[in-house]
């Protein structure tokens, strides 16, 4: 049980540490990269928490996927580094008060609400988490979802290339 | 297994990070990380919840998040490179006007 006490709170340190340090970069490059590491501790916290094939689809998409393309745009656009141009004044401070509210909002909730929550089962199904759980519910009880999902994902590809494509034939237009 | 409220907080704080990044950052992709932030805090939520009730709803319903987080980031990222094109940036304070 210490283990994971130790295990979890040095994991949400690095998460914590990590998401701040996205926030924080002035360089989009070093945020894309703080953000890897969030979503690595994340991975490891599914882990945790008995979803194996989650964790390995963490990796795999986010860490692999969504956050290689964001890199690929940052390192396209050449648009690491934006100046402090025009910044509104008064925006930082009341971004940070709305934020501390939310979080004390939260927090309260915790502190009142939580408490009479027991604390779960040690002992969990072998095949809890595991692909072919994960597989037979997708697949029947979640099928429907799971086959509009596709659609969903034909659209964004649709509106990916359309949306890049449109703006080279007025270039060329123009020339 | 730890209590469960442990997550909740740690996501709750993640959230909390996520939605500053969003107030406060002026670089568009910056935004869109901490939009991927926010929704990474809510699929630990999720995970908890499905290993403390035993149930697999909340791991399919990850399944889900993430899909439209990928669909959401090959759609925003193609908007921003096209908004690249027309102003040469991507501040979003110089992104002001809806005429492009």
């Amino acid at each position: 049980m210490t283990t994971q006490y130790i295990l979890f709170f040095s994991l949400a340190l690095i998460a914590v540490v990590s998401a701040l340090g996205m926030l924080f970069s002035r360089n989009a490059v070093y945020s894309a990269l703080y953000l890897v590491l969030n979503f690595a501790t994340t991975a490891v916290f599914f882990l945790l928490l008995h979803a194996p094939f989650i964790a390995i689809a963490q990796v795999s998409v986010y860490t692999g996927a969504i956050m290689v393309l964001f890199l690929f745009v940052i390192m396209l656009l050449g648009a690491e580094r934006i100046g402090p141009q025009q910044a509104i004044t008064w925006q930082r401070p009341v971004a940070a008060i709305l934020g501390l509210v939310l979080l004390v909002e939260v927090g309260y909730i915790l502190l009142t609400q939580f408490g009479f929550i027991p604390p779960g089962t040690d002992e969990i199904a072998g095949s809890f988490g595991s692909p072919e759980t994960v597989g037979f519910s997708l697949f029947t009880s979640y099928l429907l979802p799971f086959e509009i999902t596709s659609v969903l994902l034909l659209v964004a590809i649709i509106g990916a290339i359309v949306l890049t494509k449109v703006e080279r034939n007025a270039d060329q237009e123009r020339k | 297994m730890l209590p469960v409220y442990y997550y909740v907080g740690l996501s709750a704080i993640l959230f909390v990070i996520g939605a500053l990044g969003v107030l406060i950052r002026r670089n568009a992709i910056v935004i869109f990380m901490s939009v991927e932030l926010m929704l990474n805090a809510a699929n630990l939520v999720f995970v908890a919840y499905a290993r403390y009730y035993q149930s697999m709803e909340g791991q399919i319903f990850v399944f889900f998040v993430m899909t439209v987080a990928a669909a959401e980031v090959a759609v925003g990222l193609a908007l921003i490179v096209a908004i690249f094109k027309a102003k040469h940036s991507i501040n979003i304070d110089q992104i002001n006007t809806l005429k492009g």
